[in-house]
C-alpha cells in the first residue's frame, strides 16, 4: 500500500480532505466500426496530484483511452468521472481546467511559437503568460520563429506548451516525450514533476519504460485494450517475486544452461536469450557464487555476466511473454 | 478585494492572465489574418489573380473604334481598276495579291475581306458572315464602290457618337470577376481551410480547449468579410483607375452585397467540407459545386446565351444571383430594395447551407 501524498493544494483550488480521484472510469470500452475492441472494459483511478502513466505497446488501445477520458472520443460502454464531473454535463467549464496534448496534433505553421501560445492562452479564462510557458519548456529563443520552421523535438515541446497555456489543474499527455532527445526527455520529465508538486494531476501514456518507472506515481500497463497491471512501478515489480536480473553467457555456449539457471536457489523466472540465459532471483548474495560454480564444475568459459535490477520490462515480458517494443 | 487576492496568488503562483468572454474570437481572427497574409498563394489567388484576369481580359477585348478594313485584291484583269477606285479610301488599306494567297492570308485573318475583279466589270465579294469585321469591309467597299460610279443617297441622314462607358465588355466582366471573386474565397477560404486544420488534428486540438466552437466559425467568416472589402476594392479600383468604368450605384449597396455573398459561399463551403476528411477529397468536391457556376452563371459572357427556358434555373444559382446584382447595382446604379429576390436566392442558399453544415459537421 501506498501512502498518498497530497501535501499542497492547488493555488486557488479547494480540495476537500483525502485522496479525490481527478479520474475515475468504470467498465470503459470502445468498438471501432462495430468491429475493432480498441478498449476492452477498462477500470481506473488516478489520485489528485499524482502523475499516471499509461504503459503499452503501439495499438494497445493507450490513445483510444486517453481521448475518451478527454472527452474527444464517445466511449462504446461504461462510465467516467474527470474531476468529478462526467462529459455529458457542462464541458467548456470542465474544459477550462484541463491540459491537453494530443499524441498528433501539426499546429499552424505560419504562425510563430508565441503567436500560437498566445491563442491557446485565450481561450482559457484564466492563463499563463506565454512568456512563462515558453521559457518553462525552454522555447525562450524560438518565441518568433514560425512553428513550420521548428524541428520535431521543439514542436513537441510547443504541443506540451499548449497544454500548459490554460494553467490546468488536470494535464493529459499522450506520448508527450516520443521524438525527444535524452535531454529534452529530462527536461519534460522535471516539467511534469513540479506540475505534481504544485498540486496538479497527470495522465501520460508511454512506450518508454524507463520513462514510466521514473516519472509515475503509478501506472497501468495496457495490453489489447486491457489493463494487465496496475500500481506503483516499484510494486509492480516487487510482484514479480524477483528484485534482480542476472544475464549471463558462456563460451562456448553451454547446453544445459537454462537448466543450470532455473535450479539456481531463489531463481524466480528464466527467460532464454540470445545464446545465454536470463534469470530472475531475488537474492543476488546467494544465486550469484551459486551460478559461476556451477559454470566451474561445467569447465564453461564466461563471455559475458551482468546483474541489473528488474525493470518494468521484464514485468511486461512476464505478464505477456512478448517484449514491449517488438510490435 | 479582489487586488488582495491577485496578491496572494503571486505569492503561491506565477501571476495569470485573465481573459473576457470575446478573447477567443479575437485571437483567432488575428491568427487567421496572420495565417493569410504569411500565405503568398493566397494573396495570388484571392488578389493579383482576379486583378491579371481583369486587365487581360479588358486590354484583349477592349473595343476600341473600329479602326481601317484592310481588304486583298486578287490579281487579274480589273483588278488594277479597283486598286484605282479604293486608293482614295484611307479606311481600306488593300493588296494585290495572286487569288490562291489572297484567300490564305483572308483565311488567317490579315485581311477582312477578298475582292476578286469578273469578267465585265463586276467584282465578286469574298467575306465571312460570321466576322464581324468582315461583314463591314463588305459594307464599305461596297458603298465606295458603288458611290464611286455614281449612286446617289436620297434620304439625307446625319450621325454623331454616342458612347455609353457601362456597355463595354469590361464593364460587363469586372463585376463577374467579383462574384467569382467571391465565390472562389469564400469557398475555397472557408472550406479548404477547415478540411486542413481537420486532416492536421487541429480541429480536434482546438475543441480540447474551452474554446467557443461557435467563435471558432464566427472569426472564420469575419476574416472572410475583412478579405472581402479589400477584394472589391481592389477589382472596382482597377475598373475605375484603368479602364475608366463608372460605378453608379452606392459603395455601401456593393459592400453589403459582398457582405452577404461572401456569407453565402463561406456557408456553402463549410456545407462542402462538413464530412471531408483529406484535402484533396474536398478540393475535388469543390471543383463541383463550383463549375457549374463558372459556366452558367454569367461571369465572362451572359447567360442569356442559354436557351431561354433554362434561365430560371440559372438565377436560382447563387453566383447568377450575385453577379446580377452586381451589375445591376454597379452599372445602372440599382437600390438595394430593387434586388431583394436576387438577395432572397443568395441568402436562401446561405441560411440552408449554414444549417445543414452545423447539422452534420464534425470537427474530429
Ligand atoms: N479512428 C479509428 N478507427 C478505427 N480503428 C482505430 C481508430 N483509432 C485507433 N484504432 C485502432 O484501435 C487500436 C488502438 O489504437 P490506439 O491509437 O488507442 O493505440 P495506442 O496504444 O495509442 O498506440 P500507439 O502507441 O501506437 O499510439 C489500434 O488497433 C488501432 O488500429
Ligand atoms: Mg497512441
Amino acid at each position: 500500500m501506498d501512502a498518498v501524498s497530497n501535501p499542497s493544494a492547488g493555488p486557488g483550488v479547494e480540495k476537500s480532505a483525502g485522496a479525490r480521484a481527478a479520474i475515475r472510469c468504470r467498465g470503459l470500452r470502445k468498438t471501432y466500426d462495430g468491429k475493432l475492441e480498441a478498449v476492452r472494459g477498462l477500470d481506473l483511478e488516478v489520485r489528485e496530484g499524482e502523475c499516471f502513466g499509461l504503459l503499452g505497446p503501439n495499438g494497445a488501445g493507450k490513445t483510444t483511452t486517453i481521448e475518451m477520458l478527454e472527452g474527444l472520443l464517445e466511449p462504446s460502454g461504461g462510465e467516467m468521472e474527470v474531476l468529478g464531473q462526467n462529459w455529458a454535463g457542462q464541458g467548456r467549464q470542465l474544459r477550462e481546467q484541463l491540459g491537453i496534448s494530443l499524441q498528433e496534433t501539426r499546429l499552424s505553421e505560419k504562425l510563430t511559437v508565441r503567436e500560437t501560445l498566445r491563442l491557446f492562452a485565450s481561450f482559457y479564462a484564466e492563463a499563463r503568460p506565454p512568456e512563462e510557458v515558453l521559457a518553462e519548456m525552454e522555447l525562450g529563443d524560438k518565441a518568433d520563429a514560425r512553428v513550420g520552421k521548428l524541428s520535431g523535438g521543439q514542436r513537441q515541446r510547443l504541443a506540451v506548451a499548449t497544454a500548459l497555456a490554460g494553467n490546468p489543474r488536470l494535464l493529459f499527455l499522450d506520448e508527450p516525450t516520443t521524438g525527444l532527445d535524452p535531454q529534452s526527455r529530462r527536461q519534460l520529465w522535471e516539467v511534469v514533476r513540479r506540475f505534481t508538486r504544485g498540486g496538479g494531476t497527470v495522465l501520460l501514456t508511454t512506450h518508454y519504460m524507463d520513462e514510466a518507472e521514473r516519472l509515475c506515481d503509478r501506472l497501468a500497463i495496457v495490453d489489447r485494450g486491457k489493463i494487465i497491471a496496475q500500481g506503483a512501478p516499484a510494486e509492480l515489480i516487487r510482484n514479480l517475486g524477483g528484485d534482480h536480473v542476472i544475464e549471463v553467457m558462456t563460451d562456448p555456449p553451454t547446453p544445459g544452461l537454462a537448466e543450470i539457471c532455473r535450479r539456481l536457489p531463489g531463481a524466480q523466472a528464466v527467460w532464454p536469450a540470445a545464446e545465454g540465459c536470463q534469470v530472475q532471483v531475488s537474492q543476488l548474495e546467494t544465486s550469484l557464487p551459486e551460478l559461476l560454480r556451477q559454470l566451474q564444475a561445467q569447465g564453461a568459459g564466461l563471455a559475458r555476466l551482468s546483474t541489473r535490477s528488474t525493470s518494468l520490462e521484464d514485468v511486461f515480458v512476464q505478464l505477456t511473454g512478448r517484449q514491449l517494443r517488438d510490435e | 478585494m479582489q487586488a488582495e487576492e491577485e496578491k496572494n496568488e503571486t505569492a503561491a503562483e506565477p501571476r495569470l492572465l485573465h481573459h473576457g468572454r470575446w478573447s477567443g474570437y479575437r485571437n483567432l481572427l488575428w491568427a487567421r489574418m496572420l495565417e493569410l497574409a504569411r500565405e503568398p498563394e493566397v494573396i495570388f489567388w484571392v488578389f493579383a489573380f482576379p486583378l491579371l484576369l481583369a486587365i487581360g481580359l479588358g486590354i484583349a477585348f477592349r473595343q476600341a473604334p473600329v479602326g481601317k478594313t484592310p481588304v486583298a485584291i486578287s490579281a487579274a484583269p480589273g483588278a488594277a481598276h479597283l486598286a484605282q477606285l479604293l486608293k482614295q479610301q484611307p479606311l481600306i488599306p488593300f493588296q494585290v495579291l495572286p487569288a490562291g494567297a489572297a484567300l490564305d492570308q483572308f483565311r488567317l485573318g490579315r485581311y477582312d475581306l477578298v475582292l476578286e475583279p469578273q469578267p465585265g466589270g463586276g467584282v465578286l465579294y469574298r467575306f465571312d458572315p460570321s466576322r464581324p469585321e468582315s461583314v463591314l469591309a463588305r459594307r464599305r467597299v461596297d458603298d465606295a464602290l458603288q458611290a464611286a460610279a455614281g449612286r446617289r443617297d436620297v434620304v439625307t441622314t446625319r450621325s454623331r457618337p454616342y458612347r455609353q462607358p457601362g456597355a463595354r465588355y469590361i464593364d460587363f466582366l469586372i463585376p463577374g470577376l467579383l462574384g467569382m471573386n467571391l465565390m472562389n474565397s469564400g469557398m475555397w477560404g472557408v472550406g479548404f481551410a477547415l478540411v486542413e486544420m481537420r486532416q492536421r488534428k487541429l480541429l480536434k486540438r482546438l475543441i480540447a480547449t474551452p474554446m467557443h466552437r461557435s467563435h471558432f466559425l464566427l472569426a472564420l467568416g469575419s476574416s472572410r468579410l475583412l478579405l472581402m472589402v479589400v477584394e472589391i476594392v481592389l477589382l472596382l479600383g482597377v475598373g475605375i483607375w484603368i479602364f475608366g468604368m463608372r460605378v453608379e450605384g452606392s459603395w455601401w449597396t456593393i459592400l453589403l452585397l459582398g457582405a452577404i455573398g461572401s456569407a453565402s459561399f463561406g456557408a456553402l463551403g463549410l456545407l462542402t467540407a462538413c464530412r471531408a476528411q483529406k484535402i484533396e477529397s474536398v478540393s475535388g468536391l469543390l471543383n463541383v459545386v463550383m463549375m457549374p457556376m463558372w459556366v452558367f452563371s454569367g461571369v465572362f459572357f451572359s447567360y442569356q446565351r442559354f436557351p431561354r427556358a433554362v434561365w430560371p434555373l440559372i438565377r436560382l444559382l447563387p453566383l447568377t444571383a450575385i453577379n446580377d446584382a452586381l451589375r445591376a447595382v454597379i452599372l445602372q446604379g440599382a437600390a438595394l430594395d430593387a434586388q431583394l429576390g436576387r438577395l432572397l436566392v443568395l441568402a436562401g442558399w446561405g441560411v440552408v447551407s449554414f444549417a445543414l453544415a452545423l447539422h452534420w459537421f464534425r470537427w474530429k
